[in-house]
């Protein structure tokens, strides 16, 4: 038996073992194997115009990433036994990783569940591969991003039961809903909502706030868990635009298709990264950029070169972003006001600004902040110095597609709280934007099925109608999880070891 | 436009007012008060009088704000659901019109929250 020594090259492997491996079902048509990429009305001719985008072989795949995980391990290692959690700038910016594991962990779970999914309905190999390994690596952040924060849950409030917390909580169904409607998609929009309009076109918003946050601040732990998944991210920014591509040049009918679902995927995110915002102006001891800055560096002008290059194949740039851009020195005085209402009901803490921070936001938005903002800020401060902590008493309306409360306010006047309003089948629905009524307009029979969690504790579904029930059936500790974080059991935690360190320096 | 799907999709209004046990979801906006971050919601029995949301209700929301004492209610000027209206305070909610999921708006004239910043 003769051997042949010849070694393949990367792209001879990778043909190999990507290509040829699925063959014409004889005994079930194709049709019935692959039920779901027919159905949205996107035309594939030739599976094989499929580019993959990173020659990635399974066996490369493992080496690599056992390698990075071997190093990443290490440091969670080495963070946990020199009380790493110690050098963070301020036990107040822990409350930004609690939203990390709430609510961005279990998205990496469901990313995983719905790329796995849509990795055995996409009938070409190419793309099935690529999701399918894009199904693993999201797994994988979830479990190390578990595994990192796995060690502030020893000492900080609030991380105990995210899994069921994010299936229950009022705010957590924003994150949740996202999800859930792109997996109850079909394949096609599912990787134009997942892979191109968030991981794409938004995720540096996502993934860098996070991340400079966490250098910024001290947490070492988070910063290598970002490096970690930082080249895994680069490969499914690329999956994103090669799959855009891809259906716009196999036929021209693709391209009003995919251009409507990037419309609603752009506003769907945006509206969840609303949450960052408010986490990098309001969350960070040490801020990083303010949320204006970051929309302006990496939407206006990085998307706009995007679009411009998409331009080719017929797609604009998503409806409804200048008006993302009209709200970006808004947005995160918005966001946290609402969490301020409503902190007697959230697993983190909020709190009154420092002046040093007040400043910061005045210098960073001086057309706003000191005419519309800050008056309520330094309001908010007293009333608290005076033991009078401001908590909103009634629940909040919330928008029917996005399911954050109301608090977005009109494009062109920032002191009105924007309504918009949909009637279906003699029902009404509300919004909080133009996006998110075009968005329940398009598909009302989806949205009509909203899980609003205002609506859910009214109807009796959340264990009572008293809030202490509603916490209790969230899994929330009352009184440890919730509430401002001056007196709080993480305050007074930090306060103590602070001491204890001065006490051992003197 | 109709959903794209793989088969028959219809599925029942989650939050008709049947689901709800004969109580209307309303919704309320004190404009200028920006300081309640969203409109706030309540469950109420159709035949709540109009005027005991104000006396009963508003209080224990709205009079965490400084302007809450000072407002004069012959003069406030309100919309339901868009239109502009005015409430009879002594006939219920149902009789004023509202129904389920109805927008109420209410303007205070002279109150423009803390500082004059709308909050």
């Amino acid at each position: 038996m003769s051997e042949n020594p010849k070694k393949l090259n990367l792209k001879q492997r990778y043909k190999l073992l990507t290509r040829g491996l699925d063959w014409e079902t004889t005994y079930q048509p194709m049709d019935k194997v692959f039920p779901f990429d027919t159905f949205e009305g996107i035309k594939i001719h030739d599976w094989d115009g499929w580019e993959d985008p990173f020659r990635l072989t399974m066996d490369a795949y493992w080496k690599y990433q056992a390698e990075k995980e071997r190093k990443l391990y290490a440091v969670i290692d080495s963070f946990a036994q020199n009380n790493g959690h110690m050098g963070i700038t301020d036990a107040r910016y822990v409350n930004a990783i609690k939203i990390l594991l709430t609510g961005v962990t279990s998205l990496e779970y469901a990313a995983h569940r719905g790329f796995s999914h849509v990795g055995r309905h996409l009938r070409g190999v190419g793309p099935r591969v690529a999701c399918q390994m894009q199904a693993i690596d999201e797994l994988r952040h979830a479990q190390t991003q578990i595994h990192t924060l796995s060690h502030y849950n020893r000492y900080f409030d609030g991380f105990h039961d995210w899994r069921h917390m994010y299936d229950r909580v009022w705010y957590l169904s924003v994150p949740k809903s996202f999800f859930d409607d792109a997996m109850t998609a079909g394949p096609f929009e599912f990787v134009t909502a997942i892979s191109f309009s968030f991981e794409y076109v938004l995720t540096n918003l996502l993934f860098v706030p996070f991340m400079s946050g966490a250098a910024y601040n001290g947490d070492m732990a988070t910063v290598t868990f970002g490096f970690s998944a930082q080249s895994d991210e680069a490969r499914h920014m690329t999956l994103g635009l090669e799959v855009i591509k891809f259906m716009l040049e196999q036929d021209e009918a693709n391209v009003p298709i995919v251009q409507r679902w990037i419309d609603k995927w752009f506003w769907r995110g945006y509206r969840l990264l609303s949450l960052v915002a408010m986490m990098m102006d309001y969350m960070l001891p040490k801020r990083v950029m303010s949320w204006a800055e970051a929309w302006e560096m990496y939407y206006e002008d990085a998307g706009a070169a995007l679009f411009e290059d998409l331009e080719r194949y017929g797609l604009r740039p998503p409806k409804y972003a200048d008006i993302a851009t009209k709200e970006k020195n808004r947005l995160s005085h918005e966001v946290w006001s609402i969490f301020y209402n409503y902190t007697h009901a959230a697993a983190f803490h909020t709190w009154s600004p420092e002046d040093n921070e007040l400043d910061w936001l005045s210098e960073k938005y001086p057309d706003t902040f000191d005419k519309m903002y800050r008056p309520r800020f330094d309001y908010w401060r007293e009333q608290a110095a005076a033991g009078n902590r401001f908590y909103n008493q009634a629940l909040p309306q919330l928008c029917t597609t996005c399911q954050i409360p109301m608090g977005f306010t009109e494009p062109d006047d920032p002191t009105k709280i924007c309504f918009r309003e949909s009637v279906f089948k003699h029902e009404r629905y509300h919004f909080c934007s133009d996006g998110c009524k075009d968005i329940f307009d398009w598909e009302p029979e989806k949205y009509v099925q909203s899980w609003l969690p205002v609506h859910e504790i009214f109807k009796g579904n959340c264990g009572g109608t008293d809030l202490k029930d509603v916490l209790k059936w969230y899994h929330l500790n009352d009184g440890v999880d919730n509430m401002d974080y001056e007196g709080s059991p993480d305050q007074r935690l930090w306060a103590e070891w602070t001491a204890n360190r001065s006490k051992a320096a003197e | 436009m109709a959903i794209q799907s793989i088969g028959d999709y219809d599925f029942p209004a989650r939050d008709a007012i049947e689901n709800f046990g004969g109580v209307l979801v309303t919704y309320w906006n004190w404009l200028d008060h920006l300081m309640f971050c969203a409109p706030v919601a309540f469950p109420f029995p159709p035949d709540m009088r109009f005027g005991d949301v104000l006396e009963q209700v508003f209080p224990g929301v709205y009079g965490a704000h400084p302007d809450f004492n000072k407002i004069d209610w012959a003069a406030a000027r309100w919309t339901l659901d868009g239109q502009t209206f005015t409430p009879d305070l002594d006939r219920s909610l149902a009789e004023n019109g509202l129904g389920h999921k109805s927008v109420v708006k209410f303007e205070t004239p002279g109150l423009d929250g803390i500082k004059g910043s709308r909050t």
